[in-house]
């Protein structure tokens, strides 16, 4: 699908924050200059579309208690599938790239403690026999996340 | 921290927020709570940063965005503060990070993601941070996504 210029006005508003009140959609829509139901059946359209692929809260594991981290593999192409399989297979797996290096597998745990990263990534190691280097964040420098539509 | 309330919460919003004019409402109904009730504990649990913001993940590929590279980057420990700053204001710049390296095969410390329409795109965003490291910067390199091989966000286990 194409988008026009009221869906990237939309999705450009809608990476910022919906505020927590009864009809928040409505409450977007005007300050967009749109109906209600427009801005509803917009973003339907893009979530089916997967132009947008989530809507709702980020959730910080951080801030739960929990952790994230960052982890790669250089994994041997002939069993990479293999070895998606089993890392996939973890529930903690929230992301998993491809990328073009010898490390050619990136993921970011995202567990409920900070044992869990250990406990997790140690598991895939037992279960793949491929090390899993780990890369928690020491700083963060400011996310944006948003990207212009 | 959170308690059994909140997880009950999460849970409910994890999958998404619902679009219909009152979703807050639609949710509170599921969880036999007060709409009132619900968006209380909500606005706490983005006090203490538990939810960052309520907001769309779009789709960078889907966008047209469909070059990704993970610029990384080996900067003088007593530079990186300030430079890992500098980078993180960049408007092109989606994610940065201070990290460890795995010495002697990583010996990255920065990480900056860079998103653009094709490589040429993001080599060029990329020569513009190459510029602001100057010399502190001793080693560099790009990593290109190829795949995404899963995107789920985080999911908590069903009762913990």
């Amino acid at each position: 699908m194409t988008l026009d210029t009221t869906d990237r006005a939309i999705l450009n508003r809608m990476q910022d924050d919906l505020p927590l009140a009864t009809h928040p959609y409505a409450a977007i829509a005007a300050e967009l200059g749109i109906a209600e139901n427009e801005l509803l059946s917009r973003l339907t359209r893009m979530k089916e579309e997967r132009i947008i692929t989530r809507f709702g809260p980020f959730f910080d594991a951080a801030a739960m208690g929990g952790a994230f981290c960052l982890c790669a593999m250089a994994v041997p192409p002939e069993n990479f599938e293999t070895v998606l399989t089993k890392v996939n297979a973890h529930a903690e797996v929230a992301h998993n790239y491809e990328r073009t290096h010898r490390l050619n597998m990136w993921f970011v745990l995202a567990t409920e403690t900070p044992e869990g990263i250990e406990a997790t990534a140690d598991a895939i190691e037992r279960e793949t026999g491929i090390e899993v280097l780990r890369f928690p964040k020491l700083q963060e420098f400011f996310i944006g996340f948003r990207v212009a539509a | 921290m959170i308690d059994a309330n909140d997880r009950e919460i999460i849970e409910a919003l994890q999958g998404g927020l619902p679009l219909v004019p009152a979703p807050y409402a639609q949710v509170a109904e599921r969880l036999s709570m007060d709409e009132d009730a619900l968006l209380f504990r909500l606005a706490d649990l983005k006090s203490r940063g538990v939810i960052r913001r309520i907001a769309a993940a779009p789709n960078h590929y889907k966008l047209g965005m469909t070059s990704n590279g993970m610029t990384v980057w080996d900067v003088e420990d007593d530079h990186v503060t300030e430079l890992g700053t500098q980078i993180g204001l960049l408007p092109f710049v989606t994610h940065c990070y201070e990290r460890p390296r795995a010495l002697p095969d990583w010996p990255y410390n920065l990480f900056a993601m860079v998103h653009g329409t094709d490589r040429d795109e993001v080599e060029e965003k990329r020569a513009e941070i190459t510029a602001i490291l100057g010399d502190a910067c001793r080693a560099k390199d790009i990593l290109y996504s190829t795949r995404i091989l899963k995107k789920t966000g985080l999911r908590l286990k069903t009762k913990g």
